[in-house]
């Protein structure tokens, strides 16, 4: 209990005189999760719209993959990941490993599945609701697409906003390609474990506060844009 | 100018569900002008009728001829449903929609819409979404969304089967104008009233095929069938 609040207090100090490491790590987490959210988005939420309407051979199969990948081991992806980037692999020439795009790639690979996956599902409803209204419109599988992604935005949103659940607080992909370099690649997860296996659970549980803070804000601020859970909004 | 669709023809249109037929086969023509009623009871196949001289039911045999290519009679066609269905969007976005899928411009495609909105007297309501409309505003929308790109012919299927006599008689209205206006109108309904009132021809269903097809007067004069007879004195038809 005394170490919880240690922690708060802790965190309560570090945020209270704008800790310089702790303002470039938190910055450094938003930035490698939001680029992450944006590319995973940009590809799950139109994959799923269009997994929603198009009908095809394994369409079943593809469906249940990708709600199996949802659970994707992030240490197993890190790995993978890892051995792609690293100098003997095939994308060793980039350089790209131990860097913050290496640790975006990773996300963007354990968060795709599960903004898709649950973008789908959003859009099959709306899918049902529109299908006999935009096949007598003679739209294109384009303007559909298109009309059921701005249509769903709400829900759509709460698909990108698990997404970003899921990357902050994501640790052990990251930790291999990213390495927890200070001043580098160090983020709020990776310098929790860090303190952590330094023994220094105040500080540790400091920044864990300061990471729910966060992740907290981020949802509050969109919910508050997307103007969700307002009357007559959806 | 725009090249006319109509005359269609349907020759031995036959649709099924899991095996079993729901319609036909039937025969049937439609021409440049008027109004068609479809009557039947529940199940006689009116809505599958519609639905397959839309393209919406895909048909197991017979065929469609419009005087175009399919793509371009699709074009030209609009549907309106017994349920009407409301993007979840404003009113104005719900009008508009149409025509911005037609590539007409943000400017124009709104001007319309609110010049429909007037047309049907929901105006008031532009800014507000769609969905918490009442049933026959919602239907009024429906029919107007419909019309906005002037189709050449209009299916309704009982778009007045849950409304209230005064929204039944602006939905008439609407549709009067439509029809002198030149769009050709193709509508199911249970209503024989609301048949009498509208309808140039009839065509009567039942258990998925066209019993009797005659024009208007002709059909409540004194109908060729015994089963549109009943229907016509209010007995119950089965």
């Amino acid at each position: 209990m005394g170490e919880i609040w240690e922690g708060l207090v802790a965190g309560f100090w570090l945020v209270i005189t704008l800790d310089a490491d702790l303002v470039a790590i938190t910055l450094r987490s938003l930035h490698v999760t939001l680029t992450a959210v944006m590319i995973a988005s940009a590809i799950g939420l139109p994959f799923g719209a269009w997994l929603a309407i198009q009908r095809f051979r394994h369409r079943r199969a593809t469906i249940a993959l990708l709600n199996a990948l949802m659970g994707l081991p992030p240490v197993v992806v890190g790995l993978i990941v890892y051995l792609l980037l690293s100098r003997s692999g095939p994308f060793g020439v980039f350089g790209l490993l131990f860097t913050p795009t290496a640790m975006i790639i990773a996300q963007v690979i354990i968060i795709t599945p599960l903004i898709a996956s649950i973008a789908h599902q959003a859009i099959r409803d709306v899918w049902a609701e529109y299908h006999d209204l935009l096949l007598s419109l003679s739209t294109s599988k384009w303007q559909r697409i298109k009309t059921l992604l701005w249509d769903g935005r709400r829900a759509l949103m709460t698909a990108s906003l698990a997404g970003f659940g899921r990357a902050i607080g994501e640790v052990g992909a990251i930790m291999i390609v990213g390495g927890n370099i200070d001043n580098a690649t160090r983020v709020l997860t990776t310098a929790i474990a860090l303190e952590t296996g330094k023994g220094d659970f105040a500080l540790a549980l400091g920044l864990g506060f300061i990471l729910i803070g966060l992740a907290v804000t981020v949802n509050l601020v969109i919910h508050t844009i997307g103007q969700t859970e307002r009357e007559g909004k959806w | 100018m725009v090249t006319p669709i109509l005359p269609m023809t349907l020759q031995g249109g036959v649709v099924k569900r899991r095996g079993k037929t729901v319609l036909g086969p039937v025969d049937l023509t439609v021409s440049m002008r008027g109004f068609t009623i479809f009557l039947g009871p529940n199940g006689s196949g009116k809505t599958t009728l519609l639905r397959a001289l839309h393209g919406l039911e895909r048909l197991a045999t017979g065929q469609i001829a419009w005087q175009v290519p399919l793509a371009q009679a699709q074009l030209e066609q609009a549907f309106v449903f017994q349920t009407p269905i409301m993007m979840r969007r404003s009113v104005r976005d719900n009008l508009a929609y149409p025509l911005r899928l037609n590539g007409t411009s943000k400017a124009q495609a709104t001007a319309a819409a609110e010049d429909w909105a007037e047309r049907i007297g929901l105006s008031q309501f532009l800014d507000q979404p769609a969905p918490q409309l009442s049933g026959g505003e919602k239907q009024k929308l429906a029919l107007a969304r419909a019309l906005i790109r002037t189709p050449q012919i209009l299916f309704l299927d009982e778009p007045c089967a849950n409304l209230d006599g005064r929204a039944t008689r602006e939905i008439e209205t609407i549709l009067k104008d439509a029809q002198a206006s030149g769009t050709r109108i193709l509508m199911a309904t249970h209503d024989i009233g609301q048949a009498k009132r509208l309808a140039d021809e009839v065509v009567f269903l039942m258990h998925g095929k066209i019993i009797e097809s005659a024009a208007a007067a002709t059909f409540f004069a004194g109908p060729a069938s015994p089963q549109a007879a009943q229907l016509l004195k209010g007995d119950i038809v089965e």
